[in-house]
């Protein structure tokens, strides 16, 4: 861990994204602490997936910076000016990242012990023996202990998403990204991966931000909520005065509708 | 059988000389195709890259595919020369195959690689594959056993064209056959053989990419 630890661990400073004339983030300016939870919400097209998408480093950005613990990450300082991210320079600053996807994207391919080895063996070079020793591990936190062998297709949803935190996990990342992780799944089986994501929260010391639809949860885990609105940051606060008594107009309408739908 | 129309004197006296042409046709064929599976992801990752030279590999694909084979096999072995370069009948033979077969197994493994979802290429840039691993690792894997059928069929398919080879006097089957036949003035028997050996080295190539379907099927549980 770096002397100092004072720097948000992201920094969104002017963060600009489009597709061709449509801009779907208007110069965002986002700081989330080491160790803080941020629940990302808002109606569809409103930019949150795309936070996410940008600090993966899945979507190139237009314009503005993005800072990882400290330092730029899709840019690099050279002769003391600010120019883009080789890829080098993206890959190490992107292992400090990990990312959980609304349709789990695990290896058809591999057993789940086989997709919670394979990065650390091949990205990190750990032996075989360390690297299936820490996946057992990982598959035992997420209650897939017994799991280890089946192939994805073999799995239920809920189980596909449990084994996809932990292949993220693996990696030792400091920030985690939840996409939507339970908007796949039957409603029965978003308890079990959301229990995993508590338990993580309470038991690691990781970053996480998190796009959902899950109000309550985002509510209860969160300790900030970020409401998106056409691009922008629309409102954003401690959960309790977001969702009792938010302020900004659009916010209220839309936690009117999603609470409506319930 | 009347000895007219069938001698088996006469069938035995040239089964070891077929026999050796049959494997100059096996040959030819195994390393065209180990040749054209190389050359063939090679030039579909070059079209998928969208760089210029992905537009040359295009152009050079559209421009095999579009011409006889048998053309392209006079082209290597009678044009060069002019332009220095001199082959032996078999290499040029070789190349002609590999070249055109190169091209049909691009589009096939394009059609795999497209298949594979872009969602496992988001996965392993999370997870901070180099692209390298991410092609070897990821996604070749999963882009490989659904076109095992289509690429296999390439396989009969160019083993039924080095009989074009005899066109440049490559010592394959037919011209063996051929041969034969000119020299005894019987293609009966050198013919049928002939004929018969290329049905079942079929049925046993179908069989075998069959087997090796069923195989990775079940090694890739989906």
């Amino acid at each position: 861990m770096s002397a100092t630890t004072n720097h948000p661990m992201v920094r969104f400073e002017g963060v600009t994204k489009r597709y061709g004339a449509l801009t779907v983030l208007d110069d965002l300016n986002l700081e989330v602490g080491r160790g803080e939870k941020v629940a990302i919400i808002g109606p569809s097209g409103s930019g949150k997936t795309t936070v996410l998408r940008m600090l993966m480093t899945l979507e190139r950005i237009d314009g503005g910076v993005i800072w990882v613990d400290g330092e730029p990450m899709t840019h690099m300082q050279k002769n003391g000016q600010m120019v883009p991210a080789e890829p080098k320079h993206l890959r190490r600053v992107r292992s400090k990242i990990g990312m959980v996807f609304q349709h789990f994207n695990l290896f058809p391919h591999m057993t789940a012990l086989a997709n919670c080895t394979e990065a650390p063996m091949t990205v990190l070079g750990l032996p075989r023996r360390e690297a299936e020793e820490r996946a057992a591990e990982l598959l035992n936190m997420v209650g897939l202990g017994d799991k280890k062998g089946h192939y994805p297709a073999q799995l239920s949803g809920g189980q596909q998403q449990r084994v996809a935190i932990a292949r993220a996990l693996a990696m030792r990342p400091k920030i985690m990204l939840f996409d939507e992780v339970t908007s796949a799944l039957d409603p029965e089986l978003c308890g079990e991966v959301l229990q995993v994501i508590r338990k993580l929260g309470s038991e690691h010391d990781l970053t996480m931000l998190m796009v959902t639809h899950q109000m309550g949860f985002a509510k209860e885990f969160a300790d900030r909520v970020c409401f998106f609105y056409q691009g922008k940051i629309c409102e954003q606060g401690e959960p309790k005065e977001l969702f009792t008594a938010p302020k900004n107009e659009r916010t209220q309408q839309f936690l009117r509708a999603v609470l409506e739908a319930v | 059988m009347s000895a007219d129309i069938w001698s088996w004197s006469y069938t035995l006296e040239i089964l070891p000389i077929l026999a050796n042409a049959a494997i100059v046709t096996i040959e030819a064929t195994l390393i065209s195709f180990v040749i054209a599976l190389v050359l063939g992801l090679v030039l579909a990752v070059l079209r998928m890259s969208g760089a210029v030279i992905g537009w040359f590999a295009s152009a050079f694909v559209e421009l095999v595919r579009s011409t006889p084979l048998l053309i392209q096999i006079f082209f290597i072995f009678f044009v060069l020369p002019r332009f220095g370069i001199t082959l032996d009948a078999f290499t040029a033979g070789i190349i002609a195959l590999s070249l055109h077969y190169g091209c049909y197994c691009s589009e096939v493994y394009r059609a795999g690689l497209e298949a594979v979802p872009r969602g496992q290429w988001e996965a392993c840039t999370a997870l901070n594959f180099s692209s390298w691993n991410t092609f070897k690792n990821i996604i070749l894997p999963q882009a490989i056993p659904p076109i095992v059928p289509a690429l296999g069929n390439y396989l009969v398919a160019l083993f039924k064209d080095t009989p074009l080879l005899s066109a440049i006097a490559v010592a394959e089957l037919v011209q063996t056959a051929k041969n034969l036949g000119s020299e005894n003035f019987r293609y009966n028997e050198p013919m049928t053989i002939v004929g018969l050996t290329f049905l079942v080295l079929s049925l046993v190539s179908a069989a075998g990419i069959r087997w090796l379907e069923q195989r990775l099927n079940r090694r890739s549980v989906r």
